[in-house]
């Protein structure tokens, strides 16, 4: 058996990274330990948010499934921050988690040269300090050229209830045992994260009486840039505000000790965003209640994720708890909370293509990598993907740029900082957000992955006609003038509108906070344009400054992305320099001067000094 | 880096004991004038004990750690003195050295040298150029700390408001459904801002401050001819010999000498006479005295007390600047009212003896609050400190602008980011990860 490249995992990282190999003529492989758990959601039942709804949007614009696929399998949708400006908007999906698979395993299917396996993958075949292939739990040897790790939690999985510690991998799966340790002695520093996942609770042992709702937008939205909405506006499910109480908090500080964070019992290190419930009452002692939300898993079971309440108490404490929450005073929990540790490398040891800086041809993705999230995992996985297949294309990788995409800052953060909590994305981890629009996604992205044969010439050719509608309406709006008729006037002022004092084009008057698109197509026909593209227009007027602004701040660190630094370059010889940054800078090797501020301990004057070094030992040209 | 700096090294006013630095190749020459045995050729690093002496005068018993270069923080010939802690002995001392030819060092410039020396000459001047700039960023907390560490609290200070507005604004952004949180609103984040913003106002305000500590005071004496102008200048200068040389002033300005005024430097600005003339080089010279008068920071206008105010005092004092000007009536002696008619702050003195020089030097510390720097020298002091806290208060008013113009809290947000880095690159820091350190710190988010 021989194949290109061998993905191993189909969650949200392997589906896309072996549909994106495939889908650029690649002979590949997707390994699963069980096939009927593909593109599971193993925890919350939502896909997107805020940042991650961006994400899929950029995946979309990359050649990506996970927005076709969340457009086609929600319940709900909203968009977030609406009101907070447009580079914050973002999508969020309450997802069926019966359906979602089933979409995407739809997908993987009609995909031409993708192989579907079920297999678990517990060692590499490497010679020469390069993959060769992977050999299965039975000994099996299945070979390729490149292997991609997308392993999610699987590596050396424990799950924690309490005292109770069990090998095993998200909801009772089979764990791999030895993949990791494998990891470790070809060189990778591995290591112990955890993560953990609320009760679901029996829908109809629920008092939704008591419970205040939560309801979708009314107004449409697609994730995917290809498709309109798949979806009836009013047949949306509605989720569910929930409050722990002070009897809540009595009964965690009572039993804190019982569970497996606070009896000592766990290893890995939490993330920050995602505490469990014990942590949040021991660190914010002083608040009266923290906000709980009941979100259904599917409308084709009757389970409901009680989101904010993940913990590792065990179970009979875990009863007290959720029947202290009013509305769920009589709640059958159908699956109790866990935490699960897992094991992961040091991402520092990746290359921005996502290759391993230890084994050639080796790919990582997702969770392995150190961050936590879907769409965390399922954009790098996509970049795994066409970054794989590039290699074995001989071509230059696809490397986005902090300025280009948040999954370039993620890789940027994960491949310079490193991780000392899983890693998820928020829009304040991107300083460039406001070139980083949920509206922009394929403006920005689809013509790099077209570059790479990423994406399809339709998508292409779909893309150069929305940019040149924006065009043919930006100059429309730019000849046509206001004219101030007595008319005018009064619908202006009936709609609460300073008159201007002249006849301005309507770019100019874009730039005013009160004249919206919306009021502006009151005097000029634009039935001509999509939404999308009329929002695109505005933006770009409305904030000009802050864009202008911004896009002064990109080029200020895209000149600093060019100062490269030599690859044969030895810190040691930098005697100036304080040893931290000596051997961050070593092992890290950054590329340019840019990359080298970024990285946690380099500090301005190492810079500087690594600034002088160059100068002095390479010359003028080489920096 | 020919000159030679000196400065007071430890916290003005505390401690029994004070240090006084001097670094530069003039260090060993300067100390022998000023010590009670010449010190050149004693051994490096070793501690010598004598006094401080002044024209025959004992100013302090002090030890002297002498280093010489190139094994020293500087890489140049340092000499530590350690003298009585106070402000005034210090303060003297430093006044002799500045009279011997040391210049006040500026915040940070030990350090700065200590950088530089060994290593200028293998760069070119762009590098040089960055590495300085580099340097005076990373190190502007370490310099800051030097003066007291104080200012560096206050911006801190302000800053952490700002970091916590932020954080909430970003907790609010990336955790919508999270409504029991605090929910910035426009009118919250207007009083937020409003707050913060009279903060950087007062910093600002107290930058005169730290500019007086910087670059002294420059004080143009002016007066029709023969009002003893010149003695009261000539005494001023021969006061214990205060003259440390005659320096032409990188300004316009010929600054006749310099004096040092409770470690303050005091820079006396001669100006020609400002009458009416026809003489073309003479009004040349009026012109010139005109600006001098306009870029001080005092005017000393001197009038005859023995005789009636005339009208060419009158055209000089409607000449002066009155909101800087102090009026010395000279020949109190044979004062012929005390009442001289002008509202302005008067000294009285015959060619400023004793009694008069005193209520000179009185009056101009009383002008520039002088004995409040030296207990808190805490203040703004280079004039890139003060363009960045006004540049980050610049952000303040644009974010409080485009509220009104209601622009969304996503792209107002970067102006209060832009104040946080202005006020950052003051003390040496930058915004990183500190805002999501702040946001999982400060707000229980997470499922």
């Amino acid at each position: 058996m021989k194949y290109d490249i061998i993905v191993v995992g189909a969650g949200h990282a392997g589906c896309e990274a072996s549909h994106i190999a495939a889908f650029k003529g690649h002979k590949t492989l997707l390994l699963t330990s069980n096939i009927n758990n593909l593109a599971d959601m193993p925890c919350n039942p939502s896909i997107g948010g805020s940042a991650k709804g961006i994400i899929v949007r950029e995946i979309d614009a990359l050649g990506g499934l996970m927005g076709k696929a969340a457009d086609r399998s929600h319940f709900q949708i909203k968009m977030l921050n609406n009101s907070k400006g447009p580079a914050v908007r973002s999508l969020r999906a309450q997802v069926d988690k019966k359906v979602y698979p089933k979409v995407m395993r739809k997908y993987l299917d009609e995909t031409a040269n993708l192989e579907i396996k079920e297999g678990m993958a517990e060692d590499l075949i490497i010679e020469d300090n390069k993959v060769k292939g992977v050999i299965l739990e039975d000994g099996t040897k299945i070979y390729s050229d490149a292997v991609i790790l997308t392993t999610g939690t699987y590596l050396n999985a424990n799950i924690l209830v309490g005292s109770e510690n069990t090998p095993s991998g998200p909801h009772g799966e089979k764990r791999s045992n030895t993949l990791s340790l494998k990891l470790k002695d070809l060189g990778f520093n591995i290591k112990r994260l955890k993560t953990g996942t609320p009760q679901r609770i029996k829908a109809d042992s629920i008092d939704f009486s008591k419970l205040k709702p939560e309801l979708g937008d009314d107004e449409y939205w697609t994730f995917s840039f290809d498709n309109g909405p798949l979806y009836d506006i009013n047949k949306q499910q509605k989720c569910f505000l929930v409050y722990t109480n002070e009897k809540t908090h009595q009964i965690i500080r009572d039993n804190l000790k019982k569970s497996a964070m606070y009896g000592g019992y766990a290893t890995g290190v939490g993330p920050r965003y995602c505490p469990s419930i014990e942590d949040k009452i021991v660190r914010f002692a002083d608040k009266e209640r923290h906000q709980l939300f009941l979100e259904p898993e599917s409308i084709y079971y009757d389970e409901w994720y009680l989101q904010g309440f993940s913990t590792s108490m065990p179970r009979d404490i875990q009863e007290q708890m959720v029947h202290s929450l009013v509305g769920l005073e009589h709640a059958i929990i159908e699956k109790y909370a866990y935490a699960i540790e897992y094991d992961a490398i040091d991402p520092m040891q990746i290359n921005f293509s996502l290759e391993s800086k230890v084994i050639e041809n080796l790919f990582t993705a997702g969770q392995i990598n150190g961050t936590s999230g879907y769409e965390e995992a399922a954009g790098q996985g996509l970049i795994a993907g066409i970054n794989a297949a590039l290699k074995l294309e001989n071509k230059e990788p696809l490397i986005l740029k902090r300025s280009d995409a948040y999954i370039g800052v993620l890789i940027d953060d994960l491949v310079l900082k490193g991780i000392t909590d899983p890693y998820r994305m928020l829009t304040s981890r991107a300083e460039f957000r406001l070139l980083l629009r949920h509206d922009n996604a394929d403006i920005r992205l689809t013509a790099l992955a077209y570059d790479k044969n990423a994406v399809s010439e339709e998508k292409y050719r779909a893309l150069q006609t929305k940019l040149s509608n924006i065009e043919s309406l930006k100059a429309l709006l730019k000849e046509n003038h206001l004219k101030i008729t007595d008319d005018v006037k009064k619908f202006l002022e009936k709609e609460n509108i300073a008159v201007p004092n002249g006849n301005f084009n309507y770019t100019i008057l874009l730039k005013r906070p009160e004249f919206t698109m919306k009021i502006i197509e009151n005097f000029i026909d634009l039935s001509a344009f999509t939404e999308d593209v009329k929002n695109q227009v505005e933006i770009e007027y409305k904030y000009e400054g802050y864009i202008q602004n911004a896009i002064k701040e990109k080029n200020k660190l895209e000149k600093m992305e060019e100062k490269k630094i030599p690859e044969d370059i030895d810190y040691n010889d930098i005697k100036n320099m304080a040893s931290e940054a000596r051997q961050k800078l070593g092992n890290v090797r950054p590329h340019t001067i840019a990359q080298a501020s970024r990285i946690s301990g380099v500090n301005p004057t190492d810079i500087s000094i690594l600034l002088i070094y160059l100068k002095k030992e390479y010359g003028k040209n080489e920096c | 880096m020919e000159d030679t700096i000196c400065a007071i090294s430890t916290s003005l006013g505390v401690g029994a004991i004070s240090i006084v630095r001097i670094s530069g190749p003039d260090t060993l020459k300067i100390i022998s004038e000023i010590f009670s045995s010449d010190i050149k050729n004693v051994q490096s690093h070793t501690i010598k004990y004598g006094h401080i002496v002044d024209n025959g005068e004992v100013i302090d018993e002090v030890l002297l750690m002498i280093m010489k270069a190139p094994k020293t923080y500087t890489k140049e010939d340092i000499v530590e003195i350690n003298c009585h802690g106070g402000i005034n002995t210090t303060n003297k001392i430093l006044e002799v050295l500045l009279r011997h030819g040391c210049r006040l060092a500026e915040p940070g410039e030990f350090t700065k040298r200590a950088y530089l020396n060994g290593r200028i000459n293998l760069l070119e001047a762009e590098a040089v150029g960055e590495l300085i700039k580099a340097k005076s960023d990373s190190k502007r907390k370490l310099s800051l700390n030097q003066l007291g560490g104080n200012l560096t609290k206050k911006i801190n200070n302000i800053r952490d408001t700002l970091l916590g507005l932020m954080a909430n604004i970003e907790v609010n952004i990336d955790y919508p459904e999270y409504t029991d949180n605090l929910i910035i609103t426009e009118d919250l984040l207007r009083k937020r801002l409003g707050e913060i913003s009279q903060n950087l106002k007062e910093l600002v305000n107290g930058a005169k401050f730290g500019k007086i500590v910087n670059n002294g005071i420059n004080v143009a004496i002016v007066g029709k001819p023969n009002v003893g102008k010149s003695s009261i200048l000539n005494h001023l200068l021969d006061e214990k010999k205060a003259i440390v040389t005659d320096i032409a002033g990188t300004t316009r300005d010929i600054i006749e000498g310099t004096m040092s005024l409770n470690g303050i430097e005091v820079n006396l600005i001669d100006t020609a006479g400002i009458h009416e003339t026809d003489d073309l080089v003479e009004s040349l010279g009026v012109q010139k005295s005109l600006e001098s008068i306009q870029n001080a920071d005092v005017v000393l206008l001197v009038i005859d007390g023995s005789k009636k105010i005339d009208a060419e005092d009158k055209d000089i004092l409607s000449k002066v600047p009155k909101d800087k000007t102090i009026i010395i009536v000279n020949k109190s002696d044979k004062l012929i009212s005390q009442d001289i008619g002008i509202d302005l702050p008067l000294v009285y003195g015959n060619t400023m003896d004793l009694n008069g020089l005193e209520g000179l030097k009185n009056k101009l510390i009383e002008f520039f609050d002088i004995n409040r720097i030296n207990k808190d020298l805490t203040y703004l002091s280079s004039a890139r400190q003060i363009d960045l806290v006004n540049k980050a208060n610049e952000a303040l008013e644009e974010a409080l602008n485009n509220l009104d113009r209601k622009i969304p809290i996503d792209m107002i947000e970067n102006n209060l980011k832009s104040c946080f880095d202005y006020l950052g690159q003051i003390i040496g820091d930058t915004y990183d990860e500190a805002v999501i350190d702040r946001l999982f710190q400060d707000f229980c988010v997470g499922k």
